[in-house]
């Protein structure tokens, strides 16, 4: 590979979205002729990075040179002229327009695109269908044909082999390397390690925002990458107590089962099965999209599973609404705050409005009794009300908490967490496990899905990862190392423990 | 289910009957004119060319109010000034047309027309550069625009030639397709048609549809958005000179009622309140109905209070109807859709 061809170079490119910092330092250099893939966590920033690269967002800093001058792109026409075509992790093709006036809208004639979908072979796929009609794959292949039809020199593809099934992820493999074979470059976004080990030349690695690495994929492995996402301070959070691991087992409360899910279906879900005792942290890793989201919409009754069924304390319950499932116990605290509270209102209206139902006496809010459990879930939480009028002035992490105070002062069996500590700092953090001990402490069971592996060995008890809408592993809390995790999470097998648990 | 699934279905089925299915709702409101036609028939023996003329004559401002509405919701946004912009067009004609021949008349008409499509622009620009939802900018600008009515004509008044509401009422070749008709198949020819198969309908129909995906396709979103509300502004200057052939007078509070009864028209024509679907037909024939539905009811003797409740039971009856049939078809593909996708 020659040194000199640097066709597209990033430096320090920035991106933050009010408080929230989405790429603090993406440094990125891809030369032609290669095949190049972006690897970190979830929310390690390679999405944005993609976006920011092709227009699609302006960046708050840092440049982008293309050829070694900078340029820079205020839309994603402008970057396609330049030669920078993007398949988005997002199918971005106009639903309620066909194929055909999607290809007019980007200027590409049909000369242009035939060759393409021949490659990719799509030739049976009528051009005259609505956008919204055709099968989500068929749609990122035909999106993946227009970016080709405009011959770009950098090609960019955000996960897009992640909806694909195999036959169609070779399909999109032999066109990228057909292009790296023609000199041009083609960037990579997947979170497969299989795949970008097979496919690709060298890898950029990108953690919290930061470009930590570039690996060579030729000469080093696997564990190379998985050590770069990690990070060396991957234990930077602690718990004072400790990790899980020297805990005694609570022994106090008969491990009865909480819920117990089997053969669960829908949307990404296949055929989930487990069981959440009493009195136990259960975590759940999976990497974006792999059935997490819809596992918790059906615990939670926001939807209708498609099969299988949820037992709460040994009884098949059927959740048509999520006022059966806080009726039976189960309750949700969502990642995004916004949608669990009511902005405007006062902590204490936010946290006591479950308890309508409860405290409800004749038609009339009993607001004695009312104050005085919400002050109880206060104090236990430790939430700072000094901005008591309006939840919306709180900052995330004590918005957090008033969405778990709801529930402590509403009383519940199973508290199911999604992700509740996205973008919340340390100390509330630390908080936030405490509380979740506490709770299984005191006999209440707890599924807590996140998206920070390290979090597993610090709040749970046992963890199981979903990867493509199944239970891959289950591992107990000692065991969870954040690198068997991620091994387990990329559908990598559990070969060799050993070398990664280092 | 094997994973080349996807691929070799053709979920369109023959296309005739996919043109039909795309086009049902727009099809669904031809046939509900229809009917209403033949109950209007049965009621009115004698219908003839003068209950025609009057038919198009009353429905001439609803249509193209309806059409104002139906370029601006298709983009995505809502113009609820239509109304007022209407009037303020209805009032500037009747004012300044008053004592002149009818070749001033017409100059006036395209002075108006110039006017309305700058007032709907300022609209779209305001709604783009303040970053206020066009709901609340363009409801601000009914007021705006209702106070320059009053200010221009403070009650009912004005008037114009002859030959001008001839355009309307009048006929050049038989007394069974009155001018109203053709001038509203031919304004709408001249300047819809033209436009929705060109370059910025097909963006129009694109940013209505999902924003982002058109950003990304390399639609202009700022200036789609704008020509859209223009758009509007010419369509909604059109009612306002229809309505002054339909009543021979200018009325500065009469154009306000044809902001909601235009987001009516294009409810029942099949225009998706969410943008990005339908046409302009389909409004046009709704305004057609909506017109001669009261009409009816008053012939057939019923207690115009009661025929207000028909008609608002009628449209809600409708959308639910038009809402049912999506909703079966997407149920029995989704489940395919995703069986293939999870072969993966």
């Amino acid at each position: 590979m020659t040194e000199a061809g640097v066709l597209l170079e990033t430096r320090g490119l920035s991106k933050n979205y009010g408080a929230v910092v989405a790429l603090s330092s993406g440094d990125l250099s891809v030369q032609s002729g290669e095949i190049h893939a972006l690897m970190g966590a979830n929310g390690a920033g390679k999405s944005t990075l993609v976006k920011l690269l092709t227009g699609d967002v302006t960046p708050n800093a840092g440049v982008i040179l293309l050829d070694g001058r900078e340029v820079r792109f205020p839309s994603p026409a402008s970057a396609r002229k330049a030669g920078l075509a993007s398949v988005y992790q997002d199918v971005s093709l106009v639903p309620l327009l066909t194929i055909a006036q999607n290809l007019r809208l980007t200027g590409t004639t049909m000369p242009a695109i035939n060759p393409w979908l021949q490659e990719l072979e799509l030739e049976d796929v009528d051009l005259t269908e609505l956008a919204r009609d055709l099968p989500t794959p068929i749609l990122h292949l035909l999106d993946l044909a227009q970016a080709l039809a405009s011959l770009p020199r950098v090609l960019i593809l955000d996960e897009v082999t992640a909806t694909l099934p195999a036959d169609l992820s070779e399909r999109v493999f032999r066109v990228a390397r057909r292009w790296r074979s023609e000199g041009r470059s083609v960037v990579v976004i997947s979170h497969r390690m299989t795949e970008v080990k097979a496919l690709c030349d060298r890898a950029t690695v990108l953690r919290d925002g930061l470009t930590v690495g570039v690996v060579d994929l030729e000469s080093s492995g696997q564990e190379e990458i998985v050590s770069l996402m990690l990070g060396s301070e991957a234990a930077s959070v602690v718990v004072s107590e400790g990790s899980v691991s020297d805990r005694e087992p609570t022994s106090k409360i008969d491990r009865r089962p909480a819920v117990e899910v089997r053969g669960l279906r829908s949307g990404v879900l296949q055929d989930v099965s487990f069981t959440l005792q009493r009195g136990e942290v259960l975590g759940i890793v999976a990497l974006e999209g792999q059935g997490q989201a819809d596992l918790f919409e059906c615990l939670s009754g926001n939807r209708r599973p498609a099969a299988g069924e949820i037992l709460v304390e040994g009884k098949a319950r059927r959740f048509r609404h999520p006022h059966d499932a806080i009726g039976a116990g189960l309750v949700l605290v969502p990642a995004d705050r916004a949608l669990a509270l009511l902005r405007q209102r006062s902590v204490l209206e936010n946290i006591a409005l479950p308890m309508v139902n409860r405290l409800r006496n004749w038609g009339l809010i009993n607001s004695g009794s009312e104050r005085r459990r919400v002050r109880s879930a206060i104090d236990r939480l430790e939430i700072d009300t000094r901005a008591q009028s309006r939840v919306m002035r709180l900052s995330g992490g004590n918005q957090q908490k008033v969405t778990i105070a709801r529930w402590l002062a509403t009383g519940f069996m199973t508290l199911l967490c999604f992700d509740p500590t996205r973008g919340i700092d340390i100390r509330t953090k630390e908080q936030i496990y405490k509380v979740l001990r506490e709770l299984a402490a005191s006999g209440s069971a707890v599924l807590l899905f996140t998206s920070e592996m390290p979090e597993i060995q610090l709040a749970c008890d046992r963890a199981i990862v979903m990867y493509g809408g199944r239970v891959v592993a289950e591992l107990a809390a000692h065991d969870a190392t954040e690198a068997a995790l991620l091994r387990a999470a990329h559908g990598l097998g559990r070969a060799a423990p050993a070398e990664a648990a280092s | 289910m094997s994973a080349a699934a996807p691929v070799s279905r053709t979920p369109g089925g023959p296309r005739f009957g996919r043109l039909l299915r795309r086009n049902a709702w727009t099809l669904g409101t031809y046939a509900l004119f229809v009917a209403v036609m033949i109950f209007t028939i049965s009621i009115h023996p004698d219908y003839g060319p003068f209950e025609v003329q009057s038919l198009v004559v009353g429905a001439l401002p609803l249509a193209f109010a309806a059409v104002a509405q139906t370029c601006v919701v298709l983009g995505g946004g809502i113009d609820l000034s239509i109304g007022a912009m209407m009037a303020v067009a209805n009032v500037l004609a009747a004012r300044y047309m008053l004592g002149h021949d009818f070749q001033s008349a017409l100059l006036i008409s395209v002075a108006v027309l110039v006017g309305g499509t700058l007032a709907g622009a300022l609209n779209g620009v305001i709604a783009l550069r303040t970053k206020v939802p066009d709901i609340v900018v363009t409801l601000a600008m009914s007021f705006v625009w209702g106070g320059v009515a009053l200010l221009i004509l403070p009650k009912p008044g004005g008037g114009a030639p002859e030959q001008f509401l001839e355009l309307a009422s009048g006929n050049l070749f038989t007394p069974w397709v009155p001018n109203g008709l053709l001038l509203l198949a031919g304004v709408v020819a001249l300047i819809w048609v033209p436009l929705r198969f060109r370059g910025v309908g097909l963006a129009l129909y694109a940013i209505g549809s999902d924003r982002t995906a058109a950003f990304r396709r390399g639609v202009r979103i700022g200036p789609t958005r704008v020509f859209s509300y223009a758009l509007g502004g010419f369509f909604a200057a059109c009612g306002g000179l229809a309505l002054l052939m339909s009543t021979g007078i200018g009325s500065p509070l009469a154009g306000t009622i044809y902001t909601l009864s235009g987001v009516s028209a294009i409810v029942l024509g099949g225009v998706s309140l969410a943008g990005g679907k339908g046409g302009v037909t389909g409004p046009i024939v709704a305004a057609f109905v909506l017109t001669l539905i009261p009409a009816d009811l008053i012939l057939s003797g019923t207690d115009p209070n009661l025929g207000q409740v028909i008609q608002g039971g009628l449209i809600v009856l409708v959308v639910m109807a038009g809402g049912l049939a999506p909703l079966l078809r997407r149920r029995a593909p989704r489940t395919t859709d995703e069986t293939g996708v999870a072969a993966a």
